[in-house]
């Protein structure tokens, strides 16, 4: 039987329907509790949390990166200089597929493949929300082309930045340096607090010795950023101290004169005032523009310099080492007096020719058949090597070599640039680390004349030359002569104390040298030099050669340019020769005669007389030029083709 | 013929201004629900008064309609239900066949305005679901359910396939609510919700791989920070630095610096966390319950089943609304297209919301009386 349906019964389902609506009324109730429940574990219990995450969200700290210290010469001649640039820079954690937006980019401002390469690598090393530098320099046209396509481009932005220049160019290159772009291996050594933000550091020079001083300390910004990280407003600033001034003791018309003086021929010229070490020119030719390294160098640029014979960037002044040949002969003569195996009235006899007793080996003198008896002061004025191979061997290579240590030979000067080189002082301990050869008294002969295994930098003879000129008192050069703590205040000088006791305990021995130095120049291998000087000026010549030669027979060759291309020119001088004020040492490449040298010393020193201008003392007697005077009658010294710098014997 | 017609439609017009009928609790709940949403979206628009004055104009409009259908008696909407039913799901059926939008095929357009038919579901689900258990004994067996749950089932479907699962389960929600309210026996429920539970390895199946991702993200929002993670990360730092008495109005970081995304639609709610802190929250859901307490309660005092089943359905899936989104923007629950009623930006859902409490008047205005 089938069961009729049922009367709908609307009373029933009404209140059923209220039973209902109430449990559901009180279902919503629960979940809503559910859900404050979950807001006051959010909004009570991780408040804290979420206050921090918030903050750290909208407010970034933004390094200032401070402005790097100015560097002037001695009066005050502006050498590098900070001028403001614009440059483009990547957030990449608001790019997404970054070889898209260069591509894109590029369109827009050129990016060069140095540009690309230099951003790959520093892409490599740096944070993900950290802005990289992608171009330097931008352009007035460059920089209106990205600002209209800037809505193109999220997470790329024109940033101001200052950049370095350097308004005397190359003049300066090897003293100053050069800043350059940090790269991904300078970031694994810099502090990373105190560089955000920062983009040069220095590269050589004085810029690289003085970073921590020129660099300063970096400020710091709250800046509250939106989700893009684009800037809404600062909210703190803490300004950047800049980085010091720095004053060199050069002097920029000195510098000038000796630059000029070379001509373009490549050597080095290291000036001193022999009373404290201050450094008034160092020069090394050929040069480069600096300018060109600030923000990245073209690979074309960079090639065209590092396949230059010449090496422009290689500093010879401080790095460059040669043999010094006959400029060492008046510290072996000091050291020969200080030690009491001389005396200035000791003769020599030079017949042309020194032979080691129970030796066959002969060692030549420069003038054929010798400059005859010769005491000390003719023996540097004639530069007679017979006299200083027989003072080499009486002293013995011991004292030699720990003699002419104390002139900073075959050690650093200590000047405050790095890279320096050390060159080599001839001494048992040396060749015992370079050789299996125990030493033999004829590398003692030859090492009196500065030849053999002798090798020094025209900074090492400029510091010996001025610590001669000083009375024997030595200075480690200094290129800093004053820091300025910031723009109006004093410069503070540096205090240079002397790098160790006097070297002369008699004055009556550094008079015989004087002397001797001072007829160098009066009617020796300098003969001329001194022409129309206020001052009297005492100096030396001499010769290196810069090939072994294969044979020992003389060489008949006379042809200047033939011999210039074996040799190198030397010439060490210090003014005024009663009272020295300024030392100087110049080595010519590829020049054959001390004559050579000379003139650019002269020009030099002209120079440094020019800048004392009315302040000269008059009291000084001009020195008596001799009326015969003349060029074809200077005797010289240090002929290549004559002289003897191997430790080969005469057959 | 016509000016008979026009006789007719002035004199509704009229009695719709002269004598409106509406539940006042109600209408002042909606009110300040409406005047809560406008501020907090000045703020959350960042002062953008073009945005607050087209959602003031949303409101008006939304209110219009609210008064006009509070006129239209329960009886007359019920008539029209199946053909209202009929015609909205006809429109699903050719948004999925010519339908436009981005990504998502979600809207029609109608040469004048794009519209998306799927809102109209949100009203018309529950009316279809109360009409056919209107005529149903009650509470309903296993053929009434089967029936009912094709009803959700056919529309549920063909939104969420458009995709958009926020609206879909909404719908769905509505129809199951009128269900749930009709006294369905709870063992009933139980094995259907257990058939349900057993769907979900179905349902992952077939949804899209967004869809599972913001599943997954949920999960563990850290795992991809700037990805999916990001709106329930950025969400909740919202929320939870706002702490008890929040930053304050037009104080919020995380909108203004454009770290929370949707901020002024889906997301508006952690604004408003942030501002007004915890007591805000609670203030807000408070006045999210009266309104729909005050749902309930006319439907209790409604005069037939249908009205009794369409209002309940109405206020509960208001609750939908809320439970989603706030759960969505605590990070309780994973991102859905589900806005905060009334307050999120958007002008659909506000106008659809408004024309189902224009029902909710009607059905108040045709109540049982008391005697």
């Amino acid at each position: 039987m089938k069961i009729r349906r049922p009367i709908k019964d609307t009373r029933d389902e009404s209140s059923l329907f209220r039973r209902r609506a109430w449990t559901g009324f009180a279902l919503i109730l629960l979940c809503l509790c559910l859900l404050i429940s979950r807001f006051v574990f959010l909004q009570v219990m991780r408040h804290s949390e979420f206050v921090t995450r918030s903050q750290n969200n909208s407010v970034k700290p933004r390094a200032i990166p401070p402005a790097r210290g100015l560097i002037y010469d001695r009066n005050g001649v502006l050498l590098a200089d900070n001028v403001p640039a614009f440059r483009l820079e990547v957030v990449p954690e608001q790019v997404k597929d970054m070889p898209a937006l260069l591509a894109r980019l590029g369109r827009v401002v050129p990016l060069g493949q140095d540009d690309l390469d230099a951003f790959d690598k520093l892409l490599a090393t740096s944070r993900r929300f950290d802005s990289v530098p992608l171009k330097m320099h931008l352009t007035e046209d460059e920089m209106d082309r990205f600002a209209v396509n800037r809505w193109r481009f999220p997470g790329v932005d024109v940033v101001p930045y200052l950049t370095r220049r350097y308004p005397l160019g190359a003049l300066l290159a090897h003293v100053v340096g050069y800043v350059g772009r940090i790269d991904a291996s300078d970031l694994e050594r810099l502090d990373p607090t105190l560089y955000q933000g920062t983009n040069h550091v220095g590269r050589s020079g004085i810029e690289r010795s003085y970073e921590d001083v020129l660099h300063g300390t970096p400020g710091y910004e709250l800046d509250e950023v939106n989700a893009d990280g684009r800037i809404q407003r600062v909210l703190e600033t803490h300004p950047p101290i800049p980085g010091k001034n720095l004053y060199l003791s050069i002097d920029v018309r000195i510098q000038k004169a000796a630059e000029a003086a070379f001509e373009g021929r490549p050597g080095a010229a290291v000036v001193l005032d022999p009373r404290n070490g201050q450094v008034l020119a160092m020069v090394s030719i050929p040069t480069f523009d600096p300018n060109l390294f600030v923000d990245g160098i073209s690979q074309a640029d960079y090639s065209a310099l590092t396949d230059d014979p010449d090496k422009p960037l290689f500093n010879r002044a401080l790095r460059g080492v040669y043999p010094p040949g006959s400029t060492i002969k008046p510290f072996l003569a000091l050291g020969g007096l200080e030690e009491g195996i001389r005396r200035p009235q000791d003769t020599v006899l030079s017949t042309g020719q020194f032979c080691l007793p129970g030796q066959s080996r002969c060692y030549r003198d420069d003038t054929r058949g010798g400059d005859g008896t010769v005491d000390m002061v003719t023996a540097i004025e004639k530069s007679t090597n017979t006299y200083f191979y027989k003072l080499a061997l009486d002293m013995g290579i011991d004292r030699f070599s720990a003699w002419m240590s104390r002139f900073s030979f075959g050690r650093k000067t200590g000047i405050d640039l790095l890279g320096e080189s050390e060159g080599v002082l001839p001494s048992r301990a040396w060749k015992a680390a370079h050789s299996r050869q125990p030493w033999y008294p004829g590398e003692t002969v030859i090492a009196g004349i500065g030849q053999g295994y002798w090798a020094v930098t025209p900074l090492q003879l400029g510091h010996a030359v001025a610590t001669l000129a000083g009375h024997g008192v030595p200075y480690a050069p200094r290129l800093v002569m004053a820091i300025q703590g910031s723009a109006d205040a004093r410069p503070q000088p540096l205090a240079n104390p002397p790098s160790g006791p006097s070297l002369v305990t008699s004055p009556a021995d550094w008079d015989v040298i004087n002397a001797g130095m001072q007829a160098v120049i009066a009617g020796g291998t300098g003969k001329g030099m001194g022409v129309g000087f206020p001052y009297p000026i005492a100096g030396k010549t001499g010769t290196a050669e810069r090939y072994s030669r294969t044979t020992d027979a003389y060489n008949t060759n006379k042809s200047d340019a033939y011999l210039a291309s074996r040799h190198r020119a030397w010439f060490e001088a210090y003014t005024p020769a009663n009272d020295p004020q300024i030392a100087v040492a110049v080595v010519l490449e590829a020049a054959a005669w001390g004559k050579d040298a000379g003139p650019i010393v002269r020009k030099i020193l002209d120079a440094w007389i020019a800048t004392k201008g009315a302040a000269a003392p008059k009291d000084i007697p001009l020195p008596s030029a001799p009326a015969t005077a003349g060029a074809a009658s200077v005797p010289v010294e240090d002929l290549p083709a004559q002289t003897s710098s191997s430790a080969e014997a005469i057959p | 013929m016509i000016s008979i017609l026009q006789v007719r439609l002035r004199r509704f017009l009229q009695r719709v201004l002269t004598r409106p009928r509406i539940d006042l609790p109600l209408a002042l709940g909606l009110f300040v629900l409406a005047t809560v949403g406008l501020v907090t979206l000045y703020s959350a628009g960042d002062g953008n008064l073009a945005l607050v004055g087209g959602q003031a104009a949303r409101f008006v409009l939304g209110g219009a309609l609210l008064l006009l259908i509070s006129r239209i008696p329960p009886s007359a909407l019920r008539s029209w239900t199946p053909w209202l039913y009929v015609g909205s799901t006809a429109l699903l059926v050719l948004v999925a066949l010519l339908g436009e939008g981005r990504g998502a095929h979600r809207w029609l357009n109608l040469g004048v305005m794009r519209f998306q038919p799927s809102e109209l579901l949100k009203l018309t689900m529950p009316m279809m679901v109360a009409w056919y258990l209107h005529a149903r004994q009650l509470p309903p067996r296993w053929k009434d359910i089967v029936v009912v749950g094709l009803l959700i089932a056919l529309p549920a479907t063909l939104i969420a396939k458009q995709p958009d699962l926020g609206t879909a389960l909404l719908v769905a929600a509505a129809g199951a609510f009128a269900l749930f309210l009709s006294g369905m026996a709870w063992w009933r429920l139980g094995v259907l919700l257990g058939a349900l539970g057993g769907m979900v390895p179905v349902a992952w199946h077939v949804m899209h791989q967004y869809q599972r991702d913001r599943v997954l993200t949920l999960l563990n929002p850290e795992s991809d920070p700037l990805g999916n993670g990001w709106h329930i990360i950025q969400s909740q730092i919202a929320v939870g630095s706002g702490g008890i008495f929040g930053k304050g109005w037009e104080h919020s970081t995380q909108s203004r610096l454009d770290f929370l995304p949707e901020h002024t639609t889906d997301f508006i709610f952690a604004v408003f966390s942030e501002e007004f802190g915890l007591v805000g929250v609670i203030a807000l859901i408070a006045l999210y319950v009266f309104i729909i307490g005050r749902c309930l309660w006319i439907a209790m005092e409604a005069r037939d089943t249908y009205s009794r089943l369409l209002a309940g359905a109405i206020g509960m899936s208001f609750f939908v609304y809320v439970f989603v989104n706030g759960g969505m923007v605590a990070g309780m629950l994973p991102v859905v297209g589900v806005p905060m009623p009334l307050i999120s930006y958007g002008g659909t859902s506000a106008v659809s919301l408004l024309v189902g409490f224009g029902v909710l008047m009607s059905i108040h205005a045709n109540r049982k009386m008391h005697e």
